[in-house]
């Protein structure tokens, strides 16, 4: 291209170009940017140019695509934002999300007062599936987590005990760390990515398909029928969920000190009843239940939320899961604070 | 065409996204038993009229009259009862994946009726014969055809034998044979039903076989630019979009 413009440049003045193509083999895309880019340049120099010795299908290509001109505000400019407006469009979109958050949290309720006066409008098939979806299913994967959490708790301290002699104190650090924190944040976790995500999906899924414009020009309420029973099988699978997973690591940490540091079975279990009391479970399962509404409001509010596109989907599960997690951890720090503070 | 009485009255309507203006200043009277075609090229506001008359989202400005009510200023409940008497097919059929089409039409019967199990079956039954569907009670969504997929959405805007169908794209994506049957059952049911009929589409084949009224939306002046019976609007309206519209671009061929 250069190389043409030079030659034109450095010449007596062109008059006109003409194309010789008799030579010219396959041709593609390629040459049609490149004679636009060569009419471009050779009509700001005032040269005419000749297209009779192109080939025939070049020149219609060439009609079509300047057959309508290029529209003037189409094009989306890449506008560099001042600070303060940048600053001004978060802080907006944060209040806004805030808002979403609270009128969602406003009409859940609504959907669980009306479901205490039996009024609310929701398939009881929903909820039995949905709550074997996020109880039963989620054994294998709750199983797994909570006895490798039980094994590595038992290791991490058993290290340490066994400079003192005292491993016996392996079954204290496993049952009172799953009892009060790990189970529950554990159970949460899992929970976030593969319920939370799965409701984001499910009614972002339904969303895009208009399946929730359906349902709300038949009257039926999307908060009752769609969120209220996930809602309501995570609250209720849960704390369920995380009994069954401080079962199983405390079994973790008892096949670590029973198999590898002499501890006796009777033992274990004995020190295990010692070391925790009914406040143990209490909190845990209290905090497992808090999670549990966080998960289910995270992944419904997301899925709600959705656009109408399939990224958007993509982008509602990944940001349910992000959420869930964000807020199991703040709010597990907080309950850390206050349980502190009133000594339990 | 004006001995009728009118049902649904849109009142110096404007639809906006925010501050994007899509159309504004839309005024038509939809009659008792009119089908009634809201047409205009892609992207020009069809189906945001369509929700907002159907409820889904609130004007700019302007009504929406149902007889003498308007439907944005009016109490939820009344709100509700309106909306008891649409019955709407979406684009996509929009059924509910995770039931059957028994469920699907059910659903719709067991919010707004009384009639026992039993009788809702039997509803559904001949609501899923009326539209050829008769056996596929057990089918989900996923194991039938697009086209059968729009019959049982069609089904299921019937079910509480509304007062007013809304169609948004009913042939869209359709095979022309499809395209036709599904126009003709839309013609034979709403004749049988004495329904008022609005439908979105830009098919010019269902806009003349179906249509006895319409409007068109044009997507460069944001507002509607005709009225009226569509054949009619073909021979006599002078606006160029129209015509070229309604000619898929063949006035404007000849122009050239």
């Amino acid at each position: 291209m250069e190389e043409i413009l030079k030659q034109a440049d450095s010449g007596p003045p062109l008059q006109r170009i003409a194309f010789d193509t008799h030579d010219l083999g396959r041709w593609d895309s390629g040459l049609i940017t490149f004679l636009i880019k060569v009419f471009h340049q050779f009509s700001h120099r005032q040269i005419d140019t000749n297209r009779e010795g192109l080939p025939d299908g070049v020149r219609r290509l060439l009609d079509l695509a300047a057959a309508v001109p290029e529209k003037k505000d189409a094009r989306k400019e890449a506008l560099r934002e001042p600070f303060l407006v940048q600053v001004g469009r978060a802080s907006m979109d944060i209040a806004r999300q805030t808002g979403a958050l609270v009128t969602f949290l406003g009409e859940s309720t609504i959907a669980f007062g009306k479901l205490f006066v039996g009024k609310a409008k929701f398939r009881r098939s929903d909820l039995w599936l949905t709550i074997q979806q996020c109880g039963v299913d989620a054994l294998p994967i709750v199983t797994l987590i909570s006895f490798l959490v039980g094994m590595i708790l038992a290791f991490v301290g058993a290290v340490q005990l066994a400079m003192f002699g005292a491993q016996i104190f392996i079954a204290n650090l496993v049952g009172i760390a799953m009892a009060r924190e790990m189970a529950a944040i554990m159970t949460g976790i899992i929970m976030a990515g593969r319920t939370g995500a799965a409701f984001a999906a499910q009614i972002g899924t339904m969303q895009v398909n208009e399946e929730v414009d359906a349902l709300i020009t038949m009257g039926v309420s999307p908060m009752e029928f769609l969120v209220l029973p996930r809602m309501l099988a995570l609250i209720v699978m849960m704390p369920l969920l995380c009994l069954y997973a401080n079962l199983v690591g405390i079994l973790g940490g008892f096949v670590v000190g029973t198999g590898m540091f002499d501890i006796s079975f009777t033992q274990y279990m004995e020190q295990t009843r010692l070391a925790l009391n009914l406040t143990h479970f209490g909190l845990g399962i209290f905090k497992s239940a808090v999670f549990g509404v966080l998960v289910a409001i995270a992944g419904c509010l997301r899925g709600m939320e959705c656009g109408r596109s399939a990224s958007a989907v993509g982008d509602a599960a990944t940001s349910a899961v992000v959420t869930s997690i964000v807020l199991i951890v703040v709010v597990d720090g907080i309950l850390a604070v206050i349980t502190n503070i009133i000594g339990i | 065409m004006n001995n009728k009485e009118p049902h649904i009255t849109v009142h110096d309507l404007t639809m906006a996204y925010g501050d994007f203006v899509l159309m504004r200043d839309l005024n038509f009277t939809v009659n008792r038993g009119d089908v009634f075609i809201v047409m205009g090229g892609s992207g020009c506001g069809k189906s945001t009229l369509m929700k907002i008359m159907v409820g889904l989202k609130s004007p700019a400005t302007g009504k929406v009259l149902y007889q003498d009510t308007s439907f944005w200023e009016t109490s939820p409940e009344e709100q509700e009862r309106l909306m008891g008497n649409f019955g709407i097919l979406y684009q996509s059929g929009a059924l509910w994946s995770s039931m059957t089409l028994e469920e699907n039409v059910s659903l719709p019967l067991e919010q707004y009726t009384d009639l026992n199990p039993s009788q809702i079956r039997e509803v559904v039954s001949l609501k899923l014969s009326l539209v050829g569907l008769a056996g596929f009670e057990e089918f989900y969504p996923s194991e039938i055809s697009g086209g059968m997929r729009k019959r049982a959405g069609l089904a299921r805007a019937m079910a509480l034998d509304p007062e007013i169908l809304f169609f948004d794209e009913p042939s869209a994506g359709l095979d022309p044979i499809s395209a036709r049957l599904l126009d003709d059952l839309i013609l034979e049911l709403t004749a049988s039903l004495g329904a008022t009929v609005v439908v979105v589409t830009h098919e010019l084949a269902s806009i003349f076989a179906i249509g006895n009224n319409s409007i068109f939306l044009d997507v460069d002046k944001r507002t509607m630019t005709a009225s009226g019976d569509p054949n009619k609007l073909l021979a006599e309206s002078e606006d160029p979009t129209v015509r070229r519209f309604l000619t898929r671009g063949e006035e404007k061929e000849q122009a050239r």
